[in-house]
């Protein structure tokens, strides 16, 4: 009886994905006697998959709307070289120089959303013909060689950590923490609670049918769960790094955008059916437009991170990352045929792979190995996802 | 034996909710011209698809007999090899290939897996003499007009050694010339044994033509006439397609009429596939508050490209007229537009064009005007569930809650979703194009009931029909169209089917 309540909560297709992490996560923690776990660890993986997490945010918007871009890799490439350029050969102040690339990744993807939206070229050809134009230009830029270093505070962005403004404290067996990092792990803690306590409320309020309490409680346990390991093994290790911080604001801020705004809803009815979408007035033209300059954008910011992170921006950065961003999205759950898709699920998506990476390398499997299993992990993600819909349609 | 090529017997087929073909029993006789009439949905396509295993054995009950043999087709090549061929309205060509590779297409002429292109061509050559079509095998297929690809349809169906051949609508998209030399097409093969089954809604040319003809409504046969004995007028036939059960098929209304609310003048629209083909010309009609205006016509007389070009010119190229709302004129270029003027439009295609269907109930009733549930661009999704949830209870939409998928709904059901969406938009003018196609009866009634409760509440509604009793029992007056133009206007007192079948049959007076 419990269990089968608990199934009927916890559909499968769409939590599976997080249980799959979890299992993962299980696995080389302890192919790796724990080592996946260690405070740097945490960090490193963190640090390491941000560029392809900020991608796969906007891959995400653009394949529930039933596209495909092929050229965040590229772009990511100009746009720190862009950066760059402006960083180190012109000495504008970073903040400046910043905003400048980040306008520039959003021209870049309206002359895509142009092609794509307005001219009617599909998604898959323009942004093929993007790839090989963005890394031309990438090249035409830097010559053969990179350019560097980049002013500290980019260094921090990309690589960094909060500072210990309030000093540490000491958590017994443990060692000592960061008092800062804590204190904020537990306000996001706080701020999850209340605000699925509030949404839950305001269904009952509506009379709408509410999954049981205990499987609430359980999820929001396993949640907060999740949020203490990571900020304490953080906390013990150098404070939490920036982009942890940027990484979680964008999550928040595009699962909003994807559940609760007008903009994001009409991306799922483009993508689930497109006539039905133009009958029934929505600006198909201008959601799809707006998508790619947001991808556009999302790939400058991931583009100066990479750049900062390596501390040049070189003519090989981003090479193959809209693969991982791609496969991040589709191992998250997204569908191909659009219409589907969660903010949460391409990054969970991306932190599969990213742990898999991990993991392997820290167990010493060669490239060649971590390739392979990424391949059939994707395989196996999507192969998954049609089983359970046509399990679903029978 | 008897001379019977083919037997249907007790075919029955239903889709989830629907069933379309009950106890339908057709015999055709060798080396005749059989015609099948019956309304839109009455069952004719199905029943084809039946015979020629686009529906499964297995996924119908009933036997098929063909030639003495009894038939289990699993798919389409399987009642081929039988010679039993079907050339669908919509015609199966592959416009950029050429007419021998399409005539040929998944029966190549060739030896050990090449194409033997002389052969292929020089049989095309023979095939296209036999139908009577004058052109060089290789040209390509897009670059003849629809009468010669019907033509290249048929010599593909001759190509496969046909000896039952099954037309569906083959004249509909064809004018005057090109239908007579179909027609002395289809009576030259007769004369050289090959058995034809043809659907069509030209009933002239079904009785000019036919040695017999099966009459089915509702997915029943109701009689099969022979021209040899019985008499047969283009009368018998429409008296035997419509029935006569109007009766208790409609809720009773009494209609309160007031101003006018849509009026359209001298509307043109043009195909944007076929340059310069005026699809819509010309048409004028008006729709006051409290009204059901019907809209007659048959397949391709135009009604649903008239719907969707006023619906902010969702179709069409070089549209041209005047739309007036509440007597003033309206420039309306988008769909946006249209719903911003009041306007709204429930698609024939609940499926391809209405829903979202792997989305649930909620997201596709708010689809249509979700600015409205929004302040500053966040959706107020608790509000969405309570109107959603308002909508089930009203329009009866029956599932377990709007978080139900729409994808696995009953037509029906799909259908109150779709009119829920419109409602939500607080529409003034409503354009339902086929509002009960696909549906059981049960739930047309209610269909029909909720339309009433719209006119009731002093909304203007445009029904488009195939089904000459439901304009009937429905609307207080009905347009007809026929070939993009209207050809009349009856009221409720004046109209009944046969004269509205006259005026959508009406040929284009110039």
């Amino acid at each position: 009886m419990t269990a089968s309540l608990l199934g009927r909560s916890l559909n499968i297709r769409q939590s599976g994905i997080y249980i799959a992490f979890a299992l993962i996560v299980v696995l080389f923690s302890i192919l790796t006697d724990g080592a996946l776990l260690q405070p740097q660890n945490i960090s490193n993986i963190v640090v390491q998959n941000s560029y392809i997490l900020i991608l796969s945010i906007g891959m995400i918007l653009i394949i529930i709307a039933g596209h495909i871009d092929l050229s965040v890799g590229s772009v990511v490439a100009v746009t720190g070289a862009i950066a760059a350029v402006l960083m180190v050969e012109y000495g504008l102040p970073w903040p400046l120089a910043l905003v400048l690339t980040l306008i520039a990744g959003g021209v870049i993807g309206a002359w895509q959303g142009y092609w794509i939206a307005y001219y009617g070229i599909p998604a898959f050809i323009v942004t093929l013909a993007g790839m090989l134009l963005f890394r031309a230009l990438t090249l035409t830029v830097l010559g053969n060689q990179g350019i560097g270093p980049f002013p500290d505070p980019v260094r921090t962005l990309s690589n960094g950590f909060t500072d210990g403004y309030l000093g540490n404290i000491g958590l017994g067996p443990l060692g000592g923490a960061d008092l800062f990092s804590l204190i904020i792990g537990a306000l996001v803690i706080t701020g999850m609670v209340t605000t699925q306590w509030r949404a839950r409320t305001a269904r009952l309020g509506y009379h709408q049918s509410v999954e049981p309490f205990a499987v609430f409680l359980l999820k929001l346990l396993t949640a907060a769960a999740v949020v203490v390991v990571v900020v304490v093994q953080l906390a013990r290790f150098k404070n939490l790094p920036w982009v942890l911080v940027l990484l979680a604001l964008l999550v928040l801020a595009y699962s909003l955008l994807t559940t609760r705004a007008v903009f994001g809803r009409q991306i799922y009815a483009i993508g689930g059916n497109l006539q039905a979408a133009q009958l029934s007035g929505i600006n198909v033209r201008q959601v799809v437009f707006w998508i790619f300059v947001n991808m556009g954008v999302l790939a400058a910011l991931a583009g100066v991170i990479f750049a900062g992170r390596l501390n040049q921006a070189g003519p090989t950065a981003g090479n193959a990352f809209e693969l991982d961003a791609i496969a991040a999205a589709f191992i998250g759950g997204a569908a191909v045929q659009g219409g589907v898709g969660k903010v949460v699920g391409a990054i969970t998506g991306g932190l599969i792979m990213g742990v898999i990476n991990n993991g392997m390398s820290l167990i010493g499997s060669p490239s060649e190995r971590v390739m392979l299993v990424k391949g059939i992990v994707l395989l196996a993600a999507v192969a998954f996802d049609v089983w359970t819909k046509r399990r679903a349609t029978r | 034996m008897s001379d019977d090529i083919l037997r249907m017997r007790a075919i029955t087929k239903t889709f989830p909710g629907v069933r379309a073909l009950q106890d339908v029993n057709l015999s055709v006789r060798r080396g005749e011209i059989h015609a099948i009439c019956g309304e839109n949905g009455a069952g004719k396509s199905t029943l084809m698809k039946v015979l020629s295993g686009v529906y499964p054995h297995g996924s119908y009950e009933g036997e098929i007999t063909f030639d003495g043999a009894p038939c289990r087709f699993s798919d389409i090549r399987d009642s081929e090899r039988r010679g039993i061929v079907i050339i669908h309205q919509e015609l199966a060509l592959c416009p950029q290939l050429s007419i021998a590779e399409n005539i040929f297409l998944g029966n190549e002429r060739a030896r050990r897996g090449l194409v033997d292109w002389n052969r292929t061509n020089h049989e095309a050559a023979r095939l296209l003499d036999r139908v009577g079509l004058r052109e060089n095998p290789v040209t390509t297929v897009a670059d003849i007009g629809v009468g010669k690809q019907q033509l290249v349809e048929i010599a593909k169906a001759l190509a496969k050694e046909v000896r039952l051949l099954i037309l569906d609508e083959p004249t509909a998209a064809l004018n005057d010339e090109d239908s007579a030399h179909l027609l002395d097409l289809l009576r030259g093969l007769r004369a050289e044994g090959v058995t034809c089954v043809i659907i069509s809604h030209k009933l002239n040319e079904v009785a000019s033509i036919a040695d017999s003809i099966t009459i089915l409504r509702d997915g029943r046969l109701i009689e099969t006439l022979s021209l040899a004995t019985d008499e047969v007028t283009e009368d018998r036939i429409i008296a035997g397609m419509v029935g006569r059960d109007l009766e208790h098929r409609f809720p009773a209304r009494v209609p309160d009429i007031g101003p006018e609310a849509l009026r359209i003048e001298d509307w043109t629209v043009h195909s944007p596939v076929q340059l310069g083909r005026a699809v819509v010309a010309g048409a004028t009609l008006s729709i006051r508050r409290g009204e059901i205006v019907g809209l007659a016509g048959l397949m391709g007389a135009g009604r649903t490209e008239l719907a969707m070009s006023v619906f902010g010119r969702a179709y069409g190229t070089n549209i041209s007229g005047r739309i007036y709302r509440d007597g003033r004129e309206v420039d309306i270029r988008t769909v946006r537009d249209a719903i911003r003027h009041g306007i709204a439009y429930a698609t024939e295609d609940r499926k391809r064009y209405g829903l979202n269907l792997i989305e649930d109930i909620k997201r596709n009733v708010s689809a249509a005007d979700l600015g409205k549930l929004a302040r500053r661009g966040w959706v107020d999704d608790n509000e969405e569930y309570r109107i959603a949830e308002q909508y089930r209870r009203d329009l009866n939409i029956k599932a377990p809650s709007v978080l139900s998928v729409t994808g696995k709904l009953s037509g029906g059901n799909q259908q109150k979703v779709v009119l829920s969406k419109w409602i939500f938009t607080d529409a003034d003018v409503l354009i339902l194009d086929e509002p009960t196609r696909g549906i059981d009866v049960g739930a047309k009634y209610e269909i029909y009931s909720i339309i009433n409760r719209l006119a009731d509440a002093g909304k203007a509604l445009l029904v488009i029909s195939s089904e000459l009793p439901e304009l009937l029992g429905l609307c207080d007056r009905v347009y007809a169209l026929s070939a993009g133009r209207i050809t009349g206007e009856l009221s409720r007192a004046d109209a009944t089917q046969e004269r509205l079948m006259q005026l959508m049959t009406k040929e284009q007076s110039r």
